[in-house]
């Protein structure tokens, strides 16, 4: 006879809300006690201590408050522009191109019209051109999965870095002063183009952003659209059947998803750094994914998922600069945590009972 | 004039890396896992060969070092390293059947974070009195050529190399000769076609992609060993690897998931990443050389396009590819 294995593996029912979320806290808990252990044997540092250090790095000073909600909007902006293709189960992983390309019309518009346009019709024309910009990075991909079912996760990989080169390139052609392979603070004296502060440098973009949740889950839970996307992404064969343009689907969904990543990018150079560097995106589009993902595509978790990831990284920021050590140790963290909340799913969705002794069946 | 004899070395030199990245990832992508894991682990085989040898040049401070555990340590470690993220990535998406994409993607994170944090904090950490990471004597012996590797224009050209850059050459021909040639070749690129038939055949499905991602890992890992060992005579800077690991994804469309091809392939990207360097600027005009580092990408992006238009089947991507196996889904 076969030997069987030792557990058995089975497909469960849909967990109740409350014990899939308790699975989850559970899951994170460990994550973090072992993020914890894992700074310890490194640094020699009490792990008390290091979570002090860490909430003390996001949440401090209202200057870094200010300077976390501000991140995490960013980062819960683009997973959110994600989203829709992710339910349609399109790989773009090209949010980082999408929103860099949207940072380079922004950039483009600025240095360019900086004295020709009235200060208002110029910050529309950037938002415009990046949005235009960022359709046009997310429509490619679509289009030729769609007319000939061209891989979309390599495709959109191959187009983060054209993105990355067209902005270099242009780095250098704008470059302030000339030879120092940098633009630097763009139009610094007029502020032409700089996005308005409402209160203060964080409220506008969190706004934006906040404004943006809300619609995202209107549009993914109630528009027919979001209908459409859910469909596709179940199944493609019975989406034709019941009379939905997949084709149409798929570039329509692409566009929209390349535009809000741009809209990100236009916030993050006319908003937030005012210039354009090729790591100016620092591979937020990449951890959208994840952070889209680890959501289960619902805007209202993204939330917590992006808050949680900001905090851990400029928290370990802060934990290696106090004892002097290389900033990449935030992303070990956020590895590891990652790493837990994947595993976790098979458990969330399989059920693995231990095969009861066969002897008795015999 | 365009000088082919000292540019071809240097081509080949930044081709190595990738042709190991290559190798690996289309052995892993055969048994139908999408390891976007790649850079990660790259970063993670060169860190690991880093620390073995750092701490070997630590203990063998002033006397004589041998030369074969100079090399062999680094080796060792670099395999043991990218072993474990491979398995790492294994365990969450074979055994756990996580999602491929997401698992690469924080696999990536992590072993570039692992890279970095290591190659910047090493020194503090083990509190010694060395200013930076530089171990040119493990490097000599990495780069030990053969005989004749400076004598004329054919020495340069073929012989001049480190011995881990044969050493690629030969994985990816075994590799080529494994998939195409022998029995369990064909079962893993049935896994990769179609595990659930794979599976009904008898071939154990699990086994093959644990095999095969963790000797692809392996194989990308002993990568970024060769960049910093010898491209980069032992010396670690943080991100000096760069992007290196996506071109090696790149290479695996271009060269249509051939290893054999990938060796020439790997030497004309190797090319391309420092062509800029070679090739005029117009009008001294600077910014153009930034247009030229987008051809791998470009290029790449038309061999996907091509091959997804002439839908001719040897040409495709293993059909499985990025999707995880639950034999008792339907």
């Amino acid at each position: 006879m076969r030997k069987q294995s030792l557990f058995h593996i089975s497909k469960r029912d849909t967990l109740p809300l409350g014990k899939a979320l308790l699975i989850r806290g559970g899951i994170l808990l460990l994550a973090l006690v072992f993020c914890g252990l894992v700074t310890t044997l490194l640094t020699g540092q009490n792990p008390i201590s290091v979570y002090g250090t860490i909430l003390s790095g996001a949440f401090g000073t209202s200057r870094r408050i200010g300077v976390t909600a501000r991140s995490v909007a960013i980062l819960l902006g683009i997973s959110l522009a994600v989203t829709p293709a992710f339910k349609m189960r399109f790989w773009n992983i090209g949010a980082e191109g999408q929103t860099l390309i949207g940072c380079l019309a922004t950039t483009a518009c600025m240095i360019t019209l900086e004295d020709k346009l009235p200060n208002a019709a110029l910050i529309i024309v950037s938002l415009i051109a990046a949005l235009l910009a960022g359709a046009l990075w997310g429509f490619l991909p679509a289009f030729f999965k769609a007319k000939w079912n061209t891989n979309e996760t390599l495709f959109t990989l191959m187009m983060n870095y054209i993105a990355m080169q067209l902005a270099s390139f242009f780095i250098i052609v704008w470059e302030v002063p000339k030879g120092a392979g940098k633009i630097g603070i763009i139009n610094q004296s007029t502020r032409a183009g700089w996005l308005p502060e409402i209160g203060n440098a964080y409220m506008l973009p969190i706004l934006i952003v906040a404004i943006m949740t809300g619609f995202m889950y209107i549009y993914l839970t109630y528009s027919k659209h979001g209908y459409e996307i859910a469909v596709v992404g179940e199944s493609q064969r019975t989406a034709s059947y019941a009379g939905i343009k997949v084709d149409r689907v798929i570039i329509r969904t692409m566009v929209l998803s390349g535009a809000l990543c741009a809209l990100m990018g236009f916030l993050l150079t006319s908003g937030v750094d005012h210039t354009l560097t090729t790591t100016i995106v620092d591979s937020r589009g990449f951890t959208a994914v994840m952070v889209s993902w680890m959501s289960k595509f619902n805007p209202f978790i993204m939330i917590a998922s992006s808050l949680l990831l900001v905090t851990m990284d400029r928290g370990a920021s802060e934990v290696a600069s106090a004892l002097s050590l290389n900033h990449s140790f935030a992303d070990i963290l956020t590895g590891i945590i990652l790493f837990f909340i994947i595993a976790t799913e098979f458990f969330i969705t399989y059920k693995v009972t231990l095969r009861k002794n066969s002897k008795k069946e015999a | 004039m365009f000088d082919f004899v000292s540019f071809f070395p240097r081509a080949v030199m930044q081709g190595i890396p990738l042709l190991f990245g290559s190798t690996g990832e289309i052995l892993t992508e055969k048994s139908g896992n999408l390891n976007l894991g790649i850079p990660g682990i790259m970063y993670v085989g060169g860190i690991s060969g880093v620390i073995g040898s750092f701490f070997y040049e630590q203990a063998t401070k002033g006397s004589a070092m041998n030369g074969f555990l100079a090399v062999m340590i680094p080796i060792l470690c670099s395999l043991l390293g990218s072993l474990l993220m491979g398995l790492l990535y294994c365990f969450l998406t074979v055994t756990l059947r996580a999602n491929q994409n997401v698992t690469g993607l924080a696999m990536t994170t992590f072993g570039v974070g692992v890279g970095n944090f290591f190659g910047g904090s090493l020194i503090k950490l083990t509190g010694s009195e060395v200013p930076s990471i530089a171990l040119s004597n493990t490097s000599l012996f990495f780069k030990v050529g053969l005989p004749g590797g400076n004598a004329g224009w054919f020495g340069q050209l073929f012989l001049s190399y480190g011995f881990l850059a044969y050493v690629a050459i030969i994985i990816a021909l075994g590799a080529s000769y494994f998939l195409n040639h022998t029995r369990p070749g064909l079962h893993l690129r049935a896994v990769g076609e179609s595990a659930s038939t794979a599976d009904a055949a008898g071939i154990n499905v699990t086994k093959y992609k644990y095999l095969a991602t963790c000797i692809g890992s392996m194989i990308a890992g002993l990568g970024g060993l060769y960049y910093v060992m010898d491209y980069a005579n032992g010396v670690w800077s943080n991100n000096a690897f760069g992007d290196r690991g996506w071109l090696a994804i790149a290479l695996v469309i271009f060269t249509i998931w051939r290893p054999n091809v990938s060796i020439l392939a790997s030497i004309l990207f190797g090319g391309l990443y420092i062509i800029n360097i070679y090739l005029p600027t117009p009008g001294g005009q600077m910014a153009v050389k930034e247009l030229y580092k987008m051809l791998p990408y470009v290029i790449t992006l038309l061999v996907l396009i091509v091959v997804s238009l002439r839908k001719k089947r040897e040409d495709q991507p293993p059909a499985f590819l990025g999707l995880s196996y639950f034999r008792e889904e339907r």
